[in-house]
This record gives C-alpha cells, structure tokens and sequence, in this order.
C-alpha cells in the first residue's frame, strides 16, 4: 500500500449519519450537504477536537460523517447541530453510529452498494469518489481513513466484477429497454411507436430513445397531445385513425391508451407481420385494462409484454441481486477481516524497526570494543565476525518479531512473563 | 496422413467440447475465457496439419475419408472464428463444437480409412466439386446452428422468464443475421458444388450417375435449401418454419455424406 499508515489500528473510525432506512426524506432533506458546501463541511469536521481525518458523504438517500479520531471518545452527534444551527434533539433519534469494524464494514457496504435502497445501483461508488475526492482536496484525508476508504473502492470493485449484482435491470422501462435489445440487438435506427400519449409511455419512450432508438411515430385519440408529445421528441404525429394502415412500420410499440379494451388482435399482428416480410415486433402494452390481446404472443415474430409481465421480471432481477448479494457479503466480511489485519501489522511496524535499530548499535558497540583486543584482523577474519553477530542478532530476534506481527492481529492482554515466554518461544516446565 | 498436429488440434477442440457440454448440462458458462484461445491454437495446428499432408500427398484433394472429415472440421471451425470475429459470440459453438470434435476425433484417433485410389481425384475438377461441397457444407451448418439458437432464444422471450442462458445468447436479430448470411455464403457453394460434381460425373459414369443414393440426396438437400433461400428472400421467413426447412435440410445432407459409404461413386476406388 502506498499510504503510509501510522497511529491506532481500526479502533478509531467513527461512522456517523442517517440514511433512507433510519431517517423519513424530510430529515435527510434537512441533514443533506449540497455538494457546493462539501469542502467546507469537510474542513468543519476535521476541526473538531480530536478528529484526525474526516469525509462528509451526502447524496439523496444518506447523510454521513466518517472520521478517523485520536481517541475513542470523541462525539460527533452535535456537527449537524453545530454545522445547520437546528437543535441536536430534531434529528438525533434517526442517526446511527458505528465505530472500529462496524464502521469499517459499513463502508464497504456503501461502496459496493449493498446499503442502497436499489442494491446493486452503480451511482452510489462515484458519490463515495467524489466525496473522497473533495476531503482529499481540503486535505482531510492523509494515512489511515484515506487507506479506508481507497480500500472502498477496491471492495466495490471486487463486488461488482466477482458477482452480477448490479448486472440486471430493475425498473420497468429498463426491463422494456433490455428485452428490446434482446430482440432487436442495437436499438439504433429502430422504430418505436407511441399508442396513447401518457406520462408511463412518455418515460419508457424516453429510455429507448436514451439507448439509440431512431425514429419516433406518437397516434392518440386526442390529436393535439399527440402532436406536443410528438415534438419533444422530435418525432411524427399520426392520427389515431391510420393506426393501423401505420402500424408495421414500427419495430417497438408502447401501448398505453385509455382504452377499456383490446386494440391490437391478432390478426392484425399477422397483417403486420406480412407487410414487414416477418421481422420481428415488439409490443409493449403498459395499459390497464389492457389493449393489446395476449393471443398476439403466440404469432411467430411477435412478442407481447403486458405490465405483468414486466413486473414479473423485475421482480426476478430483484431476487437474483438479493441472492448475489449474500455472495457479495461474504467477499466484504473477508476484505474486512484482511483489512483490520493489515491495520494492525502496520501499527506493530515503527516497533520492529526501534527493535532491529537498538539492537544493531548493541552489536557495533560490542565489535568495536573487542576489536582493539583482538590486534590486526585479515580481511577475511572481519568478514567472520560480522557475520557471526549479524546472524546472532537475527536468530535471537527472530522469534519476537513473528510473535509481533502474529499478536497484532489478536488483541489480548498477558503478563509480561508469559509475553516473554511466547515471544522466545519458550516452553513451560 | 500425418496426425501428430491433427492430434495437437483434437486437444484443443476438446476444450471446446467440454464448455459445450457444461454449458448445455450447467446452464451457466464455465472457463469460457480459455475456449477462445484454445480454439484458435486448434485452429493453427490443424491448419499445419492440412498443409503437412497436402505437401505429402503433392495434391489439395483429400487423399481419404478421414482426410474429407479433417478438412471439414477445419472449415466449419473457420467459419466459427469469422462468426466470432464479427459478433464476438460463442453460442454457435454450443453446437459446432461437439460436432467439430467428434469430425477431427474420426479422422486424428479413428481407423484409417483406405485411400481412395480412383485417378479421378488427381483432376482439377473433383478438387474443385470436393472443395465447393464442403464450404458449402460448414456454411449451411452454421446457418443450421443458428436456427436452433433462434428456435431457443425466441422461446425463451415468448415464455417471458429469460433465463441466464439465453441472457448470455446473442439478440435474435443478431443470431437471425448470423443464420441468414451463412445461407447466403454457403448456397452458391454448394450450387457451384454439385455442378461441377455432376458434370464430372457425367462424363465417367453417364446418366446413371444420377440415380446413385448420394447424389439424389444431395440434389434433395440443394432443393430444401434452396427453398429456405427462396422463402426467406421473398416473404422474410424466419424462426419456426425456416428452422423447420433447415432441419430438413441438414438431415438430408447429413444422408448424402452418411450415403458415402453406400455410393459406389463416392468411395473412389478401382
């Protein structure tokens, strides 16, 4: 690692915050840090006494201080208090504070957006990015919460390449969008025609467009709202009328009139189909009641997703990323324990060095005084000794320097006999 | 027929063979980042194999049923690898594999079949007739495959439960195009094929030639395909009927090579 880490292992970070399952929207609205106040926020945290390092992270769903402190006891619940002048009391019973592992894990838990109301949702690594990046800049991060929170952003990797959480859509119009690419391939240059111009047609229009559909046709009883609808879109406007003389030319179709029954039969899917030399359509029927018949499905190059249908594979997105979640869990419980371990052996560092320092100058100061005794040395004699001390020294302590290293991972207090004992690698009588 | 680098090559499928099989009894992809590779090497060595025994043999003809099924594998797995240059897709080799493993296996471990004898086969013509059918051959059974996969893709967007196989599947308008142009690339060959086959054949053994098993097979086989050319020119048939013309179509091509050892004409010797 290229930070250097120095001080207190995992016993000193401090999560303090709210987020979308703690607190209602109207106390995270109020907690919540425009990104413009970021900086300075970050500056206030790092100057309360006894914080070392700091990050403010606010996005819409959580509000949260992180803080690596100098000693176990500092209290953060006032900073909002302190920061938007409100009393403390309005929003102190939704936050949660964590602190040594439990801080550690919840970090990671964020960052690889297993904490999100939408697990697996990519946005929240790059809000934990940006958020680094401004503590970074007002140089509130330096050794260990700086090595946390980049070891973040490894976790989340590790996650997201090693299970498919956020590899499957989650909302309806996604679901619309990768169905359609399931069928058509790209969707660039494809036809999607709006039957009925309401808001849900208007938005899952929106995604595949987002995704490279070309050309928009809009038909609606009332042909004015076609025609607005038609223009935001740069599309055509049709009259409800030619819908079906039209219809073929479309790849996709939204169907979402108000209609209270079926609109497209299918023999028309056939008709359609014949005109367009049988290459595929896709329905998309998002009315209720519906207006396209199911029987639709069943013409060869005709595929029909009602609502239901839609819902129905969302949901089994959502139960896949449930299940790959507890996968994900359990890469983070090992990072975790691989990341306090590193902590703590990196403590024990400054310690072997004095060690290996003070007994070195033992080993010159004894040479040298029994040198003057010994006369004049061959080249090859001077060699000897210095080995022999060398590889006294490093013999002698070998044994103490594992159990060093070793102990730091499994803190536990002993008398300081028994420490000597484990540390020589003695054996009781 | 040298066979060490056949062998080399056999190898190499296998690793192909064994995704296929996991995939198909999985249902998920396993090691598909050591197939491609693998398949490439095999792809080399079985390559210098064909050369090796072209310079042996001082003629590009196969010299022997097991030399017809190496140059056979060899050209189906060519045609895979364009496939996979341009859509970057290992779903046909669900299928391709297997049967390119076991066309290699018949011809680097089975027995060695005769040579065929026949001083026909030194003629540029037979060259030319062996060479159209079998481009012809590897083309139409991509474009088999690709039925199939279109088959299973477009059941599992109709049953609206997408599993993850199908997931991993090209869109079916992709694996219609692959279908498609594959026809397209093999129909010619196979034509120009059985032209030249039957007029070498009619000059040697008259009209009778015409009512040898593998050649009537054959012209059936040429017939579906054209048909499904047809069709889909004309009217854009595609998924269940132009698989179920395709499946007609490979099963009688698969008759006129099983009719190979039934043809007199065919077994090239004497």
């Amino acid at each position: 690692m290229s930070v250097p880490i120095h001080s207190a292992g995992a016993g000193r970070f401090l999560v303090l915050g709210v987020n979308h399952r703690t607190a209602p929207v109207q106390v995270r609205e109020q907690l919540a840090i425009p990104e413009s106040h970021l900086a300075e926020a970050t500056e206030q945290l790092v100057k309360v006494p006894g914080v070392d390092e700091g990050m403010v992270l606010s996005t819409c769903n959580r509000v949260e201080l992180l803080a690596c402190t100098n000693n176990g006891s500092v209290n953060l619940r006032d900073f909002f208090g302190h920061y938007f002048k409100t009393p403390t009391a309005q929003y102190e019973p939704y936050l949660y504070e964590l602190r040594e592992r439990e801080a550690v894990r919840h970090l990671f838990r964020v960052a690889a957006s297993l904490d999100s109301l939408v697990v697996g949702e990519p946005q929240i690594l790059g809000q934990v990015k940006e958020a680094y990046t401004v503590a970074r800049g007002v140089g509130a991060l330096r050794s260990n919460l700086n090595a946390l929170v980049t070891r973040s952003f490894a976790v989340a990797k590790r996650v997201r390449t090693e299970t498919t959480i956020g590899s499957s859509a989650v909302s309806v119009a996604s679901v619309a969008v990768d169905l359609a690419k399931k069928i058509f391939g790209s969707l660039q240059g494809r036809t999607v025609y709006l039957v009925g111009a309401g808001k849900m047609s208007e938005l899952a229009a929106r995604h595949l467009i987002s995704h490279g559909a070309g050309m928009i046709f809009v038909a609606n009883r009332t042909h004015e709202r076609a025609l607005q609808l038609a223009a935001t879109f740069d599309g055509k406007a049709i009259k409800f009328d030619e819908l079906y003389e039209t219809a073929d030319r479309a790849d996709i179709l939204l169907v979402s009139t108000g209609a209270p029954h079926v609109i497209f039969r299918r023999e028309h899917g056939e008709r359609f189909l014949q005109l367009r030399k049988n290459r595929p359509m896709f329905f998309i029927d998002i009315a209720v009641p519906r207006n396209v018949d199911p029987e639709l499905n069943k013409v060869d190059g005709i595929f029909v997703y009602d609502i239901d249908d839609l819902q129905a594979v969302v949901s089994s997105n959502l139960a896949d990323r449930q299940r790959e979640a507890a996968r994900a869990n359990e890469i983070i419980e090992s990072e975790l324990e691989r990341f306090v371990a590193q902590l703590g052996s990196a403590d024990v560092v400054p310690t072997i060095v004095s060690l290996q320092e003070h007994l070195e100058s033992i080993r010159q100061a004894e040479v040298d005084r029994v040198r003057g005794k010994l006369g004049k040395l061959t080249p090859d004699q001077e060699l000897a000794i210095d080995a022999l001390t060398r590889g006294i020294v490093k013999k002698v302590l070998h044994a103490p320097l594992t159990t060093l290293k070793t102990a730091a991972r499994e803190p536990f207090t002993m008398t300081i006999e028994e420490a000597i004992r484990r540390m020589f690698g003695l054996k009781r009588e | 027929m040298p066979l060490f680098w056949l062998r080399a090559a056999l190898i190499c499928y296998g690793v192909g063979l064994l995704y296929s099989l996991l995939v198909i009894a999985r249902r998920r992809e396993g090691f598909a980042r050591i197939t491609m590779p693998a398949l490439w090497l095999g792809a080399v060595f079985h390559f210098v194999s064909l050369v090796e025994s072209a310079v042996e043999l001082h003629q590009l003809t196969p010299a022997s049923a097991s030399e017809t099924e190496s140059l056979l594998a060899f050209l189906i797995i060519a045609f895979f690898l364009a496939v996979w240059i341009k859509y970057k897709t290992l779903s046909p080799g669900l299928f391709l594999f297997p049967l390119v493993f076991l066309l290699t296996f018949m011809a680097a471990v089975g027995p060695q079949s005769a040579e065929f004898s026949s001083p026909l086969l030194r003629r540029g013509w037979i060259f030319l007739h062996v060479a159209l059918v079998l481009l012809g051959y590897a083309a139409l059974a991509l474009s088999g495959v690709a039925s199939v996969l279109y088959l299973f893709q477009e059941q599992s967007l109709k049953s609206k439960r997408p599993g993850a196989l199908a997931g991993r599947m090209p869109a079916l308008e992709v694996i219609d195009e692959i279908g498609y142009r594959s026809l397209l690339f093999g129909f010619p060959f196979m034509t120009l094929g059985l032209i030249a086959g039957l007029a070498v054949a009619q000059s040697n053994f008259g009209v009778t030639a015409f009512l040898d098993p593998k050649v009537l097979l054959s012209l059936l086989a040429w017939a579906v395909y054209m048909v499904l050319v047809y069709t889909r020119w004309t009217a854009g048939w595609r998924g269940r009927r132009a698989a179920m013309l395709a499946t007609f179509a490979f099963l009688a091509a698969l008759g006129a090579w099983v009719a190979n050892y039934f043809s007199s004409m065919h077994r090239f010797v004497g």
